[in-house]
């Protein structure tokens, strides 16, 4: 009996993973039908005229005069964004695990350990509150004239700086909120290495750092990989953060380090508002499905992830 | 030789410098919270509601406890439930591996996709409206997992001397569970639990259009009646130009970090005790 109620009651991920699959497909199925493929390589969002007298029909579902919605910006932003956060937290987070495992001293390690917890409970409308404070007034002002100066040989890194909301400050506040992720599970991976192969490496008169190297690192490779895609599935969805330092881009792709960009997430909660005043309901349905392809890239990204570090953990036993 | 050993210092100075750059920032931000919003802290915070863009905080804080209680209630009894099914009946399994597996990929969901779901469902189809309920349960649907997921794993770590001693003398499982594994296994479960806690009281896009939000201290009712929240204090106030509402959004901040720091040290009271710290970390 009790096996049945709890099977019963267990089922709930299950049921709402499919519901929230279904009525995202439900809401979004009229901008499916109306959008079509334009939807994910078009970079114009516009809700069309919303003081026309009356929505137009198009195959059979209604949407006000002129209304298209490309999501392409908002799709790159996302990838861009959740990239650049990689590119900043991995090492960062490699660094710091190889800190607590192999260098630091105990209470240090541990002093350090709990920071990088507390790091993890910083809620992100705080992490987004001191990036408009701080971050993005600094981008403007020293870090971006900065960078532009010192590499600006690269076109992409070339200025204008503008506010300094935008693609970099997104990037560094991800960068700050996966670091916890990463870190910790890179942690786990370099304490499963054993012990004797460590100790081999070094009594065969290694440093600690070629011990690492040639040793530690190898063997936690499947584990760093999979930490990775982790912290990239969580890059991805973060909403309240990056819709504060972003810049809120609509209809504009990024053309450089330090441009605007719209992230999927940030959009939809930034948009839902307007999106109501559209009479048609397009918008709404519009939103719905940028919510969907959200869903789905992150869904795929997660199962890969766990995917990679069940394999490595098979691989090792 | 001794370029090898200035090598393995140098990568000793630079994991250093891996922990220090993330801990500056951290510093800076707690520093900022604290210091601007010193202007706001009194006791009126706590008993005033907020009047346009300035006030207390009184119906956030309420606002918050009622959302961030209600989710717990739901979500605990089914995480728990769910851990127990993973963790003690079906540890194999068809239903098992597809529940383990939803569980870990409801946990990567992005909490504004929910919230999304939360308003397409609860508050426009079910017509609840913006409503306590509709955040509560959209909260709960983020907890259940992390709270499915460590008590799974906290009742694996229970000694299985335990449990088949618990069967030799004739208990069956269902008691067993009850009276023995699941008191072995309270830390790590309590631990989740706690987890789960934080990271919903630190939610925001979930409950932007489930919640609404509203300058009064929640109804007595939890449908059709929005409910504020801290979050959206610090996320909306602090766009205000006017003084006091920046105070305010930074009120709500130090209210928050201090809420998941008081959380947060629990935990480790807990883990400790529990003697492992292989927790799920969101």
């Amino acid at each position: 009996m009790p096996r049945v109620l709890t099977a019963l009651v267990a089922s709930f991920s299950l049921l709402a993973l499919a519901a929230i699959l279904l009525f995202l497909l439900g809401a979004a199925w009229p901008s499916i039908r109306y959008n079509g493929l334009t939807f994910l390589t078009g970079t114009t969002w516009n809700l069309g005229n919303l003081y026309a007298a009356a929505p137009v029909r198009v195959d059979g579902v209604r949407a006000m005069p002129g209304a298209t919605f490309g999501a392409l910006v908002f799709v790159l932003g996302t990838l861009l964004t959740s990239v650049l956060a990689l590119v900043i937290a991995v090492p960062t987070s490699v660094g710091i695990a190889i800190f607590l495992t192999e260098y630091a001293p105990r209470r240090v390690g541990g002093a350090v350990s709990f920071v990088v917890e507390l790091l993890a409970g910083v809620p992100s409308v705080v992490y987004g509150l001191w990036g408009i404070i701080v971050l993005v007034p600094w981008i403007g002002s020293w870090l971006g004239p900065a960078l532009a100066r010192a590499l600006g040989f690269v076109p992409f890194l070339r200025g204008p700086v503008g506010t300094g909301a935008g693609l970099l400050a997104s990037g560094l506040v991800l960068a700050l909120m996966v670091v916890p992720i990463i870190a910790s599970t890179v942690r786990e991976a370099l304490l499963m290495v054993p012990g004797e192969l460590r100790e081999g490496a070094l009594a065969l008169g290694m440093t600690r750092w070629e011990a690492i190297r040639a040793v530690s690192l190898p063997f936690a490779r499947t584990g760093i990989v999979g930490a990775s895609i982790l912290g990239l599935g969580r890059a991805l969805g973060e909403t309240m953060a990056v819709l504060m330092v972003s810049g809120d881009a609509i209809n504009l792709l990024p053309r450089n380090l330090y441009s605007p960009v719209g992230t999927m997430a940030a959009t939809i909660a930034a948009q839902l508002d307007s999106a109501l005043t559209d009479a048609s309901g397009m918008a709404v349905h519009a939103l719905a499905e940028l919510a969907l392809v959200l869903f789905l890239i992150t869904v795929a990204v997660n199962v890969l992830a766990r995917l990679v570090v069940r394999t490595g953990a098979m691989r090792r036993t | 030789m001794r370029a090898r050993r200035a090598r393995d210092r140098l990568m000793g100075v630079l994991a250093l410098l891996a922990a220090l750059v993330v801990l500056v920032p951290l510093v800076d931000l707690v520093v900022m919270v604290v210091i601007r919003s010193l202007p706001a802290l009194s006791l009126s915070l706590f008993t005033s509601p907020t009047q346009g863009a300035a006030g207390g905080l009184e119906n956030a804080i309420l606002g918050t406890l009622l959302l961030v209680g209600l989710a717990m209630a739901i979500s605990v009894p089914v995480g728990v439930a769910g851990g127990v099914y993973l963790g003690e009946f079906a540890r194999k399994g068809r239903l098992a591996g597809a529940v383990r597996f939803s569980a870990d990929v409801l946990t990567g969901v992005p909490s504004i996709v929910l919230g999304y779901f939360g308003y397409v469902l609860m508050v426009v189809d079910l017509g609840w409206g913006f409503s306590a309920l509709a955040g509560a349960v959209t909260l709960a649907i983020m907890a259940v997992p992390y709270i499915v997921r460590s008590t799974q794993m906290s009742l694996d770590r229970v000694d299985p001397a335990l449990r088949e001693a618990s069967l030799a003398l004739g208990a069956g499982l269902g008691t067993t569970v009850a009276r023995v594994t699941l008191r072995a296994a309270r830390p790590g479960i309590v631990t989740g639990i706690l987890i789960a806690l934080s990271v919903a009281l630190g939610e925001t896009a979930p409950l932007l259009y489930t919640a609404g939000w509203s300058s009064y201290p929640p109804a007595p009712h939890l449908l059709h009646a929005p409910v504020g929240y801290l979050t959206y204090v610090v996320w909306t106030f602090i766009n205000e130009p006017m003084a006091s509402a920046q105070h305010l959004a930074y009120a709500a901040a130090l209210l928050l970090m201090l809420l998941v720091l008081g959380v947060n040290v629990l935990v480790r009271r807990l883990v400790s005790r529990a003697g492992r710290s292989e927790l799920p970390i969101r």
